[in-house]
């Protein structure tokens, strides 16, 4: 059907937010900050080239190394765990259990909520003075301890506890509609062989849900490359430096150390790193045709 | 459900597995619902007994001392007008971008999926894309940009942004619905002379509901969470609740209230989990179909 002029007008008029949007914020902005990072701008944008000085200047940086390494570990724990505990859920409700709507709930309201919620309630929680530790001691486990939040070795796996949390029901939601996909002659069969539960479970039903997987291990990580409104409400990035991320390391050099140069190099890294793993899955995605 | 009744095929019977079953279903719920739970009973607590560090124990006395303070006197900063103006604050972000993000993107979304475009896959690409890059590549041109149009940090820059990132997410949710819809539809209205907005707004849109309810369950749960864009564009005069609430937490000096800091975060979660509580199968609705943004 050939369009006429003024549907064409009306068509062009409603993408014009979106074309906008696109190429001035999306494509000239991410161009913006990639250029930002080979100038030496610091307080102020500037165009002074210097090639890949700031890539330089971060590597050599302590605060980037220790996000970099604290994202790894927060991203490999984070997104294994909660895998492992939303399957685990998910496995539970749909044995048939009582009151499954109201566990499901449960299980899922943690996501409803804001990573600043979340990173101060457990703030409160592992608090050595009043939270958890303190319970344990007061239940006769005199020499309990369980300060991880203030100790710079640890301080990294509080924010894992706590974004496992908020995200495990979000796992369990993918998950479960994965499991509900399953058909049932599948299940038939493997009675008819004779299989335990747990067998069919990991030889067959894991196997088939390799695109709830896909779909769930692609969130979580994004979300890790994101982390940032927990570590701030949480623990600020401390103590010390101990649990710095780099998507705060980018907003602490823009906004407060005035070094916009490293920041946009450290925002590009970030940005390079996310295409990286994004990219194979879209591209996959669309090959099996069901981008929705 | 037929499907699971005949998964677990043998009669309900009570036995060991079934046991371990309800033992972890049990358990791993008791985990998910103690921070709610912690908060909950430290909120009503005076602060003499929470020194006591009975974190479990029920209040002695519960008393709501701790939310009036939270809500109307609890310092943010350098004002001391409680939690109730991040409240507000983020309720005038909350409300136009909504109403925006979803008008901008359901416009979009219907104009990729039943206009033949030029692009239209390219320009939807590119949108996916961006839907998984993080903020910090954007943030600093995009102060910048508003800075130089005047607009700074303010109320309508919030806005727009709000708009601009839940672009992607909003597209995405329209565009698969109304290429579900039977495409008769759509010609026979082009047939009988109907314009392109004609369409929009007297087949499409009333046709789209129970998309509308997902998209504004997505946005008002996003938005009233969001920290990051409302720190950076809100500017200082409307700065959203999480961020009051984070100012309120950690910046107090001497010693910390947590009865009024435990208060003052259940007042900050409690909308988006009305929403969640309220709108039951319709939120998990909205996380399968955002599931591509998160």
């Amino acid at each position: 059907m050939r369009l006429s002029l003024t549907s064409r007008l009306s068509v062009t008029s409603a993408l014009l937010p979106a074309l906008t949007v696109t190429l001035v914020v999306y494509l000239g902005a991410t161009s913006w900050t990639a250029w930002m990072s080979l100038t030496n701008s610091r307080m102020l944008p500037n165009n002074n080239f210097v090639g890949l000085r700031q890539y330089e200047l971060l590597l050599s940086n302590d605060r980037w190394i220790t996000s970099v390494h604290n994202i790894i570990v927060y991203g490999v724990l984070f997104v294994s765990l909660a895998l492992l505990i939303g399957f685990l859920l998910a496995v539970a409700i749909d044995q048939r259990v009582r009151a499954e709507d109201t566990i499901r709930s449960i299980y899922l309201y943690p996501y409803s909520m804001s990573f600043v919620v979340t990173g101060l309630v457990w703030q409160w929680l592992l608090n050595p003075t009043l939270g958890i530790q303190y319970v344990l001691r007061s239940w006769g486990f005199a020499g309990a301890t369980f300060d991880w939040i203030v100790r710079p070795e640890t301080a990294i796996y509080c924010l894992v506890i706590a974004g496992v949390w908020q995200a495990s029901g979000l796992v369990m939601a993918i998950m479960l509609a994965g499991l509900r996909g399953v058909d049932d002659e599948i299940w038939k069969a493997a009675r008819v062989d004779g299989l335990p539960k747990w067998r069919v479970y990991i030889s067959i039903i894991i196997p088939m849900m390799g695109a709830s997987f896909a779909t769930a291990a692609v969130l979580l990580s994004t979300a890790v490359v994101r982390l940032y409104d927990l570590p701030v409400s949480m623990t600020n990035g401390g103590p010390g430096i101990a649990s710095e991320v780099p998507a705060k390391f980018v907003m602490d050099h823009l906004f407060e150390r005035g070094n916009i140069g490293l920041a946009a190099a450290a925002a590009t890294t970030m940005l390079v790193t996310v295409i990286a793993v994004v990219a194979p899955y879209l591209y996959w995605r669309a090959r099996k045709g069901e981008v929705r | 459900m037929s499907a699971t009744a005949l998964k677990s095929g043998r009669p309900k019977r009570v036995n060991p597995a079934r046991w371990g079953l309800y033992a972890f279903i049990l358990i791993t719920a008791l985990y998910f619902l103690l921070p709610l739970y912690v908060m909950i009973v430290t909120s009503l607590k005076p602060m003499a007994e929470i020194r006591q560090g009975h974190l479990l124990a029920l209040p002695a006395s519960p008393s709501l001392a701790a939310w009036v303070k939270a809500w109307t006197s609890a310092c943010t900063g350098l004002t001391c007008e409680g939690i109730r103006v991040g409240f507000f604050n983020s309720l005038r972000i909350l409300v136009p971008s909504v109403v925006i993000s979803i008008t901008v993107g359901s416009l979009t979304g219907y104009a990729l999926s039943l206009w033949r475009v030029r692009g239209a896959n390219i320009l939807f690409g590119a949108m996916m894309v961006v839907a998984f890059i993080p903020y910090q590549v954007f943030i600093y041109p995009l102060v910048r940009v508003f800075s130089f149009t005047g607009l700074g940090q303010s109320l309508a820059t919030i806005v727009t942004i709000h708009t601009i990132f839940g672009l992607p997410t909003m597209t995405l949710l329209f565009r698969n619905y109304f290429t579900s819809l039977p495409v008769e539809l759509f010609k026979a209205a082009r047939i009988d002379g109907a314009g392109f907005y004609q369409i929009y707004a007297r087949i499409m849109m009333p046709m789209a509901t129970p998309m509308i309810v997902v998209a504004v369950i997505l946005q008002t749960t996003g938005i009233w969470n969001d920290f990051i864009l409302g720190l950076v564009f809100a500017g200082r005069d409307n700065l959203p609740m999480t961020v009051q609430l984070n100012n309120i937490v950690n910046s107090t000096q001497g010693e910390r209230a947590y009865n009024v800091d435990m208060a003052a975060t259940l007042l900050t979660a409690l909308l988006p989990l009305v929403i969640y509580f309220g709108s039951g199968r319709w939120f998990v609705r909205g996380i399968a179909a955002g599931a591509v943004k998160g």
